[in-house]
């Protein structure tokens, strides 16, 4: 009995040391893992490295041009040497981690036979037009035609001309150096029709740091996928003035001829309304030299909030607003106009605010209120109106005026309004917009993943980032070769799918469940179970630790 | 930052003169209404039409130009392709037994119904964003209207304009009686007003005044109508209603005097100057009836006797063209009586699915007169899901009103008038003869108190248990691991040395 006793009791213990190594066990193989996957917030996998490679993106900015020489318009070995193609690039100095080279690709060539009948006539006009027919150019490319000397084609001082259409007119020399001077010209023509710095500096503008004259950039619109123009005639009068205005007929015949020219940049949709008892919150000065009220430009600021509560926001969707409020002052305030800082009436009698809209004031002619009694029937003259909104309208869409080179013949654009290499020009603004928004857009949601762990990141949102990523780099490929249309519509794409995924509401629904509160209702549970696992495993690993020490006495 | 600046004008070419000089006629008018109407309680009830109608086609695509008719409704009526819509926020309960019969009763909260067109495909999603646009058109809750609270009927809620067809798929109902009506919804509700709420009688609509009411209650109604006799096109009209109900008794220190002043502290001034017609009736129609003889000043020029509601009322008639301001008035009396014999009945019974939507039950009764009905219905008070309470779910549930949509035979028979000339209160429920009239009437909403549960409930819940399994398994794990022997008593403990320390003092051989 007293041998069996303790070689029971030994039994019993390496009994009770097997069972709790198996309960070790069993929770840390099998119950660790289980707790872990059943409480894991789901992250599918997002493309991090090449979201970080974004932010040192190069874009090259192609600009393919096509250079035709007539006859006469170089020395003879010179033309010799055609076709051939030159490369003129050039970084553009920004302080942005988006490094920007511009590149202009000049294919040289010589004229073909209709092209030499079309410039060898008279007229610019009439040579423009032949030459336009054949064939439509693509987006972003420039055709320039180089023409001899003492070509009549161009009045006699005028050393190149920038058509309405994506062509130019340089004048060639005869020179040991031809080449090269004609090269410099074309070059200065090229960039006055299609990048310069301040195109792609006003298009970066919300992203570069602020400087003395960043908040002339920052006028036009932000980069959207369309736009909403509303048209409002403001009566606070209607008990002196009935104002009519033929809205429809001039929105059809000067504003949608614009708008479909501009219709690659966005959809647009044109309303109008008349509000009436609406007033501005300035309150005009009188002026009793020219017993007329005036609006000075430090009190422009305060005329638009009263009235914007009266406009009422876009039921139908949401794409930003620019309002055109045309102002018919009421009698006791009329005429009225606004002043300049320096005090000189504005010739408009207008003016605009960055990414709103403008504001025109439209005196009545006193000659009306003559003899007839109250209400004065009103007809606004809309070409008058519309003039000026549309001008407001080219600013706010940034279709800067151009910067034209020396001795250059230019006549402005066509009944449409806007010329064909001043949308080249804005798609490549908003091009390089979109997608310094869709890389900052993405590389903060990274940031933003990564820093919070809780948020869940579902396939959807995942699959938004991948569309997003490979859109960036798709429009960035198809700048620098040249493709502005395709680069445009996917950098249209990345800004899309990048907001979305930025936006998706399922980031945000275990993200306020926090850990503290995770690990209080979990510690009823785990401290029991874990404290008795861990004391007899320190047990377990002393008692091995003696045996280990004095092996022979057991034996 | 606005900023003047010099705009360098480009020489647009713009294409021709300009053909601006002709004078058409406005295809819009505004008409405006103010009926006050002295009740049997002593209260006073004020109602305020507004009605835009507009002949033009809004379904069209492209450019929009609106004059009198609001932009943002436009724009909603073209996006959705809205057949109808009908909106109202009432604050209050419109007291039927003391008040009479109202002209446009509404149910406390918000209601929201709408007719889409057919060409409409989802009809729902298309109903949830609408709810959502108007919640924020007029800053209201509308955008908790989803598919546990909208309802289709199929029998009510017909369509109150111009309508071919009515394929009640398109319709969709919904009311949210918690709704608290104020000034934020009243405010945009006054900016639809061609005249804002700067001249005409949109100047009495004072928001301190017209919430200090026994009864709130504003609506928009959209809907197409005939646009001449023959009907050849359809206009849309847009009708915004405002009923209040003035405690003139107690506020007038038990005098049922009554004044525009004393009312809305306003007075009207000048006339809208966009609106076609401008008018102000008061109702005097007690006045030649019984001995109560009232007084209106100033004495009106002309007055209005019709069959409202099936009596013969007289109404003094402002044109706003004379700034009125009216002074006495006492009360008249209006009486309901069901004459007609009992036709057959028609029950639609739409179940409810938890969480789905909602019960619907349409009954088409004929009643008899001085009779009462009763319809009862048993419901069991279920628990919810713990997220599905609201934040104060002591203050109990809301079950909608019950609507009754009365077809009343008339005390006195209506001579068939134009509809178009006849005034907008009597003119907005379409009447087949004038040998009755519609009535639309709802009641209280519900107050159910459901059971609520403590809501620590579920940390308790998930302590507890993690308690018991730690306990069950802490034994558990004892029993397994442990091994039990009997130990000899050794020395003694503390208390045993104790002891002998005391035994010894008292001499006592120790244990």
């Amino acid at each position: 009995m007293a041998a069996a006793g303790p070689a029971a009791t030994d039994l019993e213990v390496v009994r009770g040391k097997r069972a709790a190594l198996f309960f070790a066990t069993v929770v840390i193989v099998l119950g660790l893992p289980l707790w872990w996957k059943t409480t894991e917030t789901y992250r599918a996998p997002l493309p991090y490295s090449e979201i970080s490679g974004l932010n040192s993106l190069k874009l090259r900015l192609m600009v393919p041009v096509t250079v035709v020489f007539t006859q006469e318009s170089v020395p003879l070995d010179d033309q010799e040497k055609l076709p051939f193609t030159v490369v003129h690039e050039r970084e553009i100095p920004l302080k942005y981690k988006l490094k920007i080279k511009c590149r202009f690709q000049k294919a040289y060539r010589r004229a073909l036979d209709h092209e030499e009948a079309a410039l060898s006539l008279g007229n610019i006009q009439e040579a423009e037009t032949m030459l336009a027919e054949p064939s439509e150019q693509a987006e972003g490319s420039l055709t320039v035609y180089v023409i001899s000397e003492r070509s009549s084609l161009l009045p006699q001082d005028m050393m190149s001309y920038i058509g309405p259409k994506r062509m130019a007119v340089v004048r060639g020399i005869m020179h040991r150096e031809a080449f090269n001077i004609i090269g410099r010209r074309i070059i200065q023509v090229a960039q006055a029709m299609s990048l310069t710095e301040d195109v792609l500096a006003a298009a970066l503008a919300d992203h570069l740091p602020e400087d003395k004259w960043s908040s002339d950039k920052r006028r036009p619109l932000k980069s959207s996928l369309g736009y909403e123009i509303t048209f409002s005639l403001l009566n606070p009068d209607p008990k002196s003035h009935d104002v009519h205005w033929d809205i429809e007929g001039a929105v059809r015949r000067h504003v949608q001829p614009f708008l479909s020219a501009l219709s690659v940049a966005g959809n647009f949709s044109v309303d109008s309304q008349i509000l009436y008892y609406a007033v501005l919150g300035v309150n005009p000065r009188f002026d009793s030299a020219s017993s007329s009220y005036y609006l000075a430009a430090h009190s422009l600021p305060h005329v638009i909030n009263p009235v914007e509560s009266r406009l009422g926001s876009s039921a139908a969707s949401l794409y930003p607003v620019l309002n055109f409020l045309l102002y018919v002052p009421e009698l006791a305030h009329s005429p009225l106009y606004i002043q300049d800082k320096d005090g000189a009436p504005v010739a408009t009698n207008a003016f605009h605010s960055p990414r709103w809209g403008g504001i025109m004031v439209y005196n009545v002619d006193p000659k009306a209120y003559n003899g007839s009694q109250l209400p004065v029937s009103v007809e606004v003259d809309m070409v008058r109106v519309m003039e000026v909104f549309l001008a407001q309208l080219r600013l706010l869409f940034g279709i800067a005026q151009p910067q034209l080179p020396p001795k250059c013949l230019f006549f402005g654009p066509k009944s449409e309004g806007i010329m064909t290499w001043e949308l080249d020009r804005l798609l490549w603004a908003r091009s390089v917009e979109n997608l310094a928004t869709a890389t900052t857009t993405l590389t903060s949601l990274a940031q933003l993943l990564g820093k919070i762990s809780n948020i869940v990141i579902k396939d959807d949102v995942a699959s938004e980032v991948y569309r997003a990523v490979a859109a960036v780099q798709k429009a960035a490929e198809e700048l620098s070769s040249g493709h502005l249309a395709s680069a445009f519509a996917a950098s249209q794409e990345a800004v899309t799918s990048s907001e979305r995924a930025f936006f998706d509401p399922s980031l945000l629904h275990l993200l306020y469940f926090p850990d503290d509160q995770k690990f209080a209702i979990y510690i009823p549970l785990f401290l029991p179970m874990a404290v008795p696992i861990l004391l007899s495993l320190f047990k377990i690993f002393l008692e091995t630790r003696k045996s280990w020490k004095k092996p022979e006495k057991i034996d | 930052m606005a900023a003047a600046v010099r705009l360098v004008l480009l020489v647009l070419l713009l294409l021709g003169p300009g053909v601006w000089g002709q004078a058409e006629p406005p295809r819009d008018s505004l008409r405006e209404e103010l009926v006050i109407t002295p009740l049997p309680s002593g209260d006073v009830a004020a109602t305020f039409q507004f009605r835009t109608r507009w002949d033009s086609e809004l379904q069209r695509e492209g450019v929009s130009h609106y004059r009198l008719f609001p932009k943002a409704l436009g724009q909603l009526i073209s996006k959705y392709s809205l057949r109808e819509l009908h909106l109202s926020l009432t604050q209050g309960f419109w007291r039927t037994r003391y008040w009479g019969t109202p002209f446009l009763q509404a149910p406390s909260g918000a209601e929201l119904w709408a007719w889409f067109q057919d060409s409409v495909t989802d009809v729902d999603e298309s109903w949830k964003e609408l709810s959502n646009v108007l919640s924020g058109i007029f800053c209201a809750s509308l955008n908790f209207i989803d598919s546990t609270n909208t309802v289709t009927p199929t029998a009510s809620f017909k369509p109150l304009g111009l309508a071919n067809g009515t394929d009640h798929s398109f319709l969709r109902y919904a009311v949210l009686p918690r709704e608290v009506v104020c000034t934020e919804n009243l405010t945009p509700w006054k900016k639809l007003l061609p005249c804002s709420s700067k001249a005409g009688l949109s100047v009495l609509l004072k928001a301190d005044r017209l919430f200090h009411t026994s009864y709130h209650s504003q609506a928009v109604h959209i809907r197409p109508v005939c646009r001449n006799a023959r009907c050849t096109s359809v206009s849309w009209e847009l009708r915004q209603t405002l009923s209040v109900v003035f405690d003139a008794f107690i506020t007038g220190q038990g005098k049922k005097d009554w004044s525009l002043f004393r009312m809305f502290s306003r007075t009207l001034t000048e006339p809208c100057p966009l609106a076609s017609e401008s008018r102000v009736y008061v109702d005097i129609t007690s006045s030649g009836q019984d001995n109560e003889t009232l007084e209106v000043y100033p004495p009106p020029l002309t007055t209005y006797q019709d069959v409202i509601l099936g009596t013969r009322k007289t109404y003094a008639v402002y044109d706003l063209l004379d700034a009125a301001v009216v002074s006495t008035s006492r009360s008249l009396n209006v009486q309901l009586k069901w004459k007609r014999p009992p036709e057959n009945g028609y029950i639609h019974y739409q179940p409810a699915q938890d969480r789905m939507q909602p019960h619907l039950l349409e009954m088409l009764i004929q009643l008899p007169a001085n009779s009462i009905t009763k319809v009862s219905i048993q419901f069991e008070r279920a628990l919810l899901k713990w997220t599905e309470y609201t934040p104060d779910p002591n203050h109990g549930f809301y079950v909608s009103p019950s609507v009754l949509s009365a077809l009343v035979p008339s005390v006195v028979a209506a001579k068939p008038g134009d509809w178009e000339e006849s005034p907008l209160f009597n003119s907005l429920f379409p009447v087949s003869d004038g040998s009755s009239y519609f009535v639309r009437l709802y009641t209280e909403p519900l107050l159910v108190s459901l059971p609520t549960p403590d809501f620590s409930m579920p940390y308790n819940v998930v302590c507890l248990t993690c308690t018991v399994v730690a306990v069950c398994y802490g034994s558990f794990y004892n029993l397994l691991t442990r091994t039990f022997q009997i130990e000899e008593p050794r020395k003694g403990g503390l208390v045993k040395r104790l002891a002998n320390l005391i035994r010894r003092a008292r001499g006592v051989p120790p244990l």
